[in-house]
Parts: structure tokens; C-alpha cells; sequence
């Protein structure tokens, strides 16, 4: 029972984690708390599974075509809104509550496009295969999405770590002017950021879509929400951070709905989120990354 | 005047809805002329309606104990996780006041109390006409004199530059209290009003996106004075009327709304001078 659970914690918990990769490289990067996020996530979903059913595409194919196109929202969001609210200088409220207006937008359209109930990939899609270790029962679908979360989260993390790109994204976070003076291409890496961070957040779409086999135009609400909850727990802007928190998260949400009880799973992020803003704004790794925008 | 009363029984919903709705676009107003994002007017709006509700239908209060308990409640309640959450600035309020919201929401779906997911049925159609005008006639006029008072002057200090403002001897903390609990008040009490009129209640109208459509009535409206946060209100309580042939791609109008007005029109909806330089310059911000 106990190593069952353990791994559907590690499942979503990889999955709360790359959600939250994507939302907190943005706020470090950009100083923007982006609320549409979630609706990006849905967006990725729903790519995936039209893709999967009208085109028949195979089920990698459909997750690296979902990121692209949710990547090419994140960046058109970037370019659209972010770009003109950047060059006015805004107060760093007003990016926060344009994003908003973004999420209200897409999952709206979902809904005129789709239809309002839930939706699932055809049958023989998602593998179905089960492997049985010890007294766990182990789908496929739940290595493949561990997996892929991992990977994704790895690649992310060495290049911020080791490439020069990921030097200068660093320079950015700290001060996007004394990079720019720098040579910095800054709005270059600021466009890249979307791309890449809404690309993760449209795989992570594909993985939960998987996961739960559900795809409703509301998913990306309560995901934003537990975002919000990973990478205030890991500090707003720390990739390793968000990382850890997100599987924590997952961890801590799991063990609640199986040993607690099932309502106070949900309530659980957000009891945690209140008490670690009270107690450690920074995150429970402290490194603090104060930015006044 | 027959048809006159056949208009009055088919709109007296949607002329309560707009009192109701500048009601709580002004208790946003309150904590956005103070400089803070509060997520959280949703969550009291709704803990006034429930407790007002249970009061009417458990405890048989007259309406106007009610409507007291109602904005009383939700300012305690504020007052509670005010004092520590108002520490906060900038996005972690706002993060922590949607937490808030979201744990509201979680706790009333799962008491048995409030009904769950099936919410309150048959609350007790009480609120007039007149309880509506006069409530927020009431609300605007304090509203009106706090701004020019000494108060309302430090809320703008306190906006414009907090650490200025603590150096010219404004208690920060206590005016963000003040303006975060009479918010939460004003929310309660539009809350208490509407549950009378509306029947019925359910953990579903005071979630997240119900918090913000009230930011987006303000921000639509504009927050440079009173009069936006209302005009706000009638323009999204009247456009989804006007929009129902729109069906489903309503709430892609509000998004839209939501976005354009952020890009184009920072300071609302009514401005007669940026929105004459917006068509000088053909169209571009």
C-alpha cells in the first residue's frame, strides 16, 4: 500500500515539478508571475490529444508537437503583451493581471472549441502495459511519465547550469540591465524564456492528460494554483527549488488523500503555501532572490 | 405603466446584480488605492453570503442583524489573516491572498453546514431594491470622504511609495489593515445582499474566477476614482446580457477585455485624454 502510493506521489510529483520549472524560470527570469501558465498547460493537452486523434500521430510525436505549440503561445504572449507592458515600464502588478486576462481567454476558447466535458485519447493510445514489482503495480505510462519529466527537468537544469546560455539567463535574473550592458542579447533571451518555460508547461499538459486520461478546458486552474503553492515553497525563482518543491508537494498531497482524508489533499498546497509565506517568504531554501520590479 | 413593471420583474435581477457588482468592485478598489493586490474580496464576498444565509435560515435573524453579521465576519476574519499576510508586498500578497481564497472555497465545499458542492437552496428573498441603493450610496459617500481625509491621503502615499510614506510617519501596516478590512466588509456585506436576492447559493461563484472578474470591473472601470470601480461593474454585469449570442466564447470577450484594457488603457476604460491620443496617433499606444 505504502510503496503504491509512493509512486503515484512520484508520478505526480515529477508532473507538479515540471509545471512549476517552467512558472518559476519565468518569474526569475522575466520578474513576471504569468497566470496564464495553466491555461498554456491545457493548451498543451489539448494539442496532444487533437493531434493524437484527427492525425493519428504517434504519442512522442503528439508531446514534442504540444510543446512546440504551446512553446510558440508562450512566446507570442511574450511578444504581444509582456513585450509593450516591459518598454512602458509598467508597475510589476499589471504584467500579473494581463496574464490573467490571457488564462480567461484560452480556457474560454477551449470551451467554445471543445465543448465543456472531458475529453480522452482513444483507446490504444496510451500504453497500457503493467509491470508488477514486489506488491506494486507499476503502469507503463507511469514510468513514461517520470521518465520524460525527468529528462526534461535535466536538460533544463544543465543548461542553465553549464552552457553560456544558461550564464547569461543568470545574469539576467540578477540585473536584465548591467547584462544588457553587457552585450546581453536580453529581449532575445526574455522571448526564449517563454518559448521554453510554456513548452515545459504544455509537457506537463501532455503528462497529467496521460496520467488521468481527463482533458477539460478547466484542468489548467487547479494546476496554476498548485504551481503557485510549488514555487512559493521553493522560492520564487529558484529552479532547483521549484524542483524539489513540486515533488514534495506531490508527495505531501498524496500521503494526505490516502491516510487523511480525500478533501484535505487539495487543501493541503495551500495550508503549506500560507504557512511558509508567514514563516520563510524566501522558500524553504532561503536563497533570496528579492526583486523589486 | 404596465410594461414598465413587465420590464422591472424581467431586469430587477440584473439592476441588483449591478448594485451588487459595484459594491465589490469598490471594496477592490479600497485595497488597490492602497497599492495592494488583494485576490482575496471574492473569498469574503462568499463568507458573507454563507454566514448570512445560514443566519437566515437557522438562527431566523431579522434581515438586519444579517446583513451586520455579514460584513462583520468577513472584516474579523481579515483582521485575523491580515495581520500577518499584510507584511507581505507586491505578487506574494497577492499569492497568499489567493491561497486564502482557495482554502475558503476548499473549506466550504467539504462543511456539511454550508451544503457542499450542492451550496444553499431557498434562502429567504429579502434584499429590496432600495437596501441595495442605499447601502451603496452609503459605501460611496464614505468612501468619497475617506479619500479627502487624512486617511485616504496616506492610503496614496502609502501606494505611490510605501517606504517614503513610513518615513513621513504613516503607520504602513495599520492604514494596509484598515484599507484590507473594510474591503473585506464592503465584500461581505454585497455578499450577504446578494445570497437574499439570488435564492441560492454554492461554493462555485466565489472562486478564483470570480475574484477576478471583480479586479477586472475595477481595472476595466479604472481606480483613479470612485466613479470607475461602478462603471466597471455595469459594463461587465450588462455585456454578458448583450453577449449571449456569443455562447460559450463569452468569457473569451472578458479575457480579451481584460487584456486590451491592461495594454492600451492603463488607467481605465474612461479617459478622455489618452483615448484621444490613442485615435491622433491612428490607434497605436
Amino acid at each position: 500500500m505504502l510503496s503504491q502510493q509512493l509512486l503515484n506521489a512520484l508520478t505526480l510529483g515529477s508532473v507538479y515539478a515540471l509545471f512549476a520549472l517552467g512558472f518559476t524560470l519565468v518569474f526569475g527570469v522575466l520578474a513576471v508571475i504569468n497566470l496564464s501558465h495553466g491555461a498554456v498547460f491545457m493548451v498543451g493537452s489539448y494539442a496532444a490529444l487533437f493531434l493524437v486523434t484527427r492525425f493519428e500521430m504517434p504519442l512522442w510525436l503528439a508531446l514534442l508537437a504540444a510543446m512546440a505549440v504551446s512553446g510558440m503561445l508562450g512566446l507570442l504572449i511574450d511578444v504581444l503583451i509582456l513585450k509593450p507592458l516591459r518598454a512602458r515600464n509598467a508597475p510589476h502588478l499589471i504584467p500579473m493581471i494581463a496574464t490573467i486576462g490571457v488564462a480567461i481567454t484560452l480556457s474560454s476558447s477551449a470551451q467554445g472549441i471543445f465543448g465543456a466535458e472531458i475529453l480522452r485519447f482513444p483507446e490504444g493510445t496510451i500504453p497500457a502495459g503493467e509491470f508488477i514489482i514486489g506488491d506494486v503495480h507499476v503502469r507503463a505510462i507511469e514510468i513514461g511519465i517520470v521518465g520524460i519529466a525527468f529528462t526534461l527537468m535535466a536538460v533544463l537544469f544543465l543548461a542553465i547550469r553549464r552552457t553560456q546560455l544558461g550564464r547569461a539567463l543568470r545574469a539576467i535574473a540578477e540585473s536584465p540591465k548591467a547584462a544588457s550592458l553587457l552585450g546581453i542579447n536580453v529581449e532575445g533571451l526574455f522571448h526564449g524564456t517563454s518559448f521554453v518555460a510554456a513548452a515545459l508547461g504544455g509537457a506537463a499538459g501532455v503528462l497529467i492528460g496521460l496520467d488521468f486520461n481527463a482533458i477539460t478546458p478547466l484542468m489548467g486552474q487547479p494546476i496554476l494554483h498548485k504551481g503557485i503553492a510549488v514555487i512559493i515553497l521553493g522560492g520564487m525563482g529558484d529552479i532547483r527549488g521549484a524542483l524539489i518543491a513540486g515533488m514534495f508537494l506531490g508527495f505531501a498531497e498524496v500521503m494526505s488523500k490516502a491516510y487523511l482524508s480525500s478533501q484535505l489533499g487539495d487543501a493541503v498546497a495551500f495550508g503549506l503555501l500560507f504557512l511558509i509565506l508567514l514563516v520563510r517568504p524566501s522558500g524553504m531554501f532561503g536563497r533570496v532572490l528579492e526583486r523589486k520590479a | 405603466m404596465e410594461w414598465l413593471d413587465n420590464y422591472w420583474s424581467t431586469y430587477n435581477t440584473l439592476v441588483y446584480s449591478i448594485g451588487v457588482h459595484a459594491l465589490l468592485a469598490l471594496s477592490i478598489w479600497l485595497t488597490l488605492a492602497c497599492g495592494l493586490l488583494s485576490l482575496a474580496n471574492a473569498a469574503f464576498m462568499g463568507i458573507g453570503a454563507y454566514v448570512s444565509a445560514l443566519l437566515s435560515l437557522q438562527a431566523g435573524w431579522p434581515f438586519a442583524a444579517v446583513l451586520a453579521a455579514a460584513g462583520v465576519v468577513p472584516a474579523l476574519v481579515a483582521l485575523i489573516i491580515g495581520i500577518p499576510t499584510l507584511r507581505l508586498s507586491g505578487v506574494y500578497l497577492a499569492m497568499a491572498t489567493l491561497a486564502f481564497g482557495e482554502v475558503v472555497r476548499i473549506i466550504v465545499l467539504n462543511l456539511e453546514i454550508t451544503g457542499g458542492p450542492e451550496g444553499l437552496n431557498g434562502i429567504p428573498q429579502s434584499t429590496q431594491g432600495w437596501h441595495i441603493l442605499a447601502i451603496l450610496a452609503f459605501t460611496i459617500y464614505g468612501l468619497a470622504r475617506l479619500r479627502r481625509s487624512r486617511v485616504g491621503r496616506a492610503f496614496e502615499s502609502i501606494r505611490e511609495d510605501d517606504v517614503a510614506a513610513s518615513l513621513m510617519g504613516i503607520d504602513v501596516a495599520r492604514h494596509k489593515l484598515f484599507a484590507f478590512v473594510l474591503g473585506a466588509t464592503i465584500a461581505g456585506v454585497a455578499g450577504g445582499l446578494n445570497a437574499h436576492f439570488t435564492f441560492f447559493i454554492s461554493p462555485r461563484e466565489y472562486g478564483f474566477e470570480n475574484a477576478v472578474d471583480i479586479l477586472t470591473m475595477a481595472i476595466l472601470g479604472g481606480i483613479g476614482s470612485l466613479v470607475g470601480p461602478m462603471r466597471g461593474a455595469t459594463i461587465l454585469t450588462l455585456l454578458p446580457e448583450l453577449l449571449r449570442f456569443l455562447h460559450e466564447f463569452r468569457g473569451v470577450f472578458n479575457g480579451i477585455v481584460l487584456v486590451l484594457v491592461v495594454l492600451f488603457l492603463p488607467k481605465g476604460l474612461w479617459e478622455p485624454r489618452r483615448i484621444k491620443a490613442l485615435f491622433a496617433r491612428g490607434g497605436r499606444a
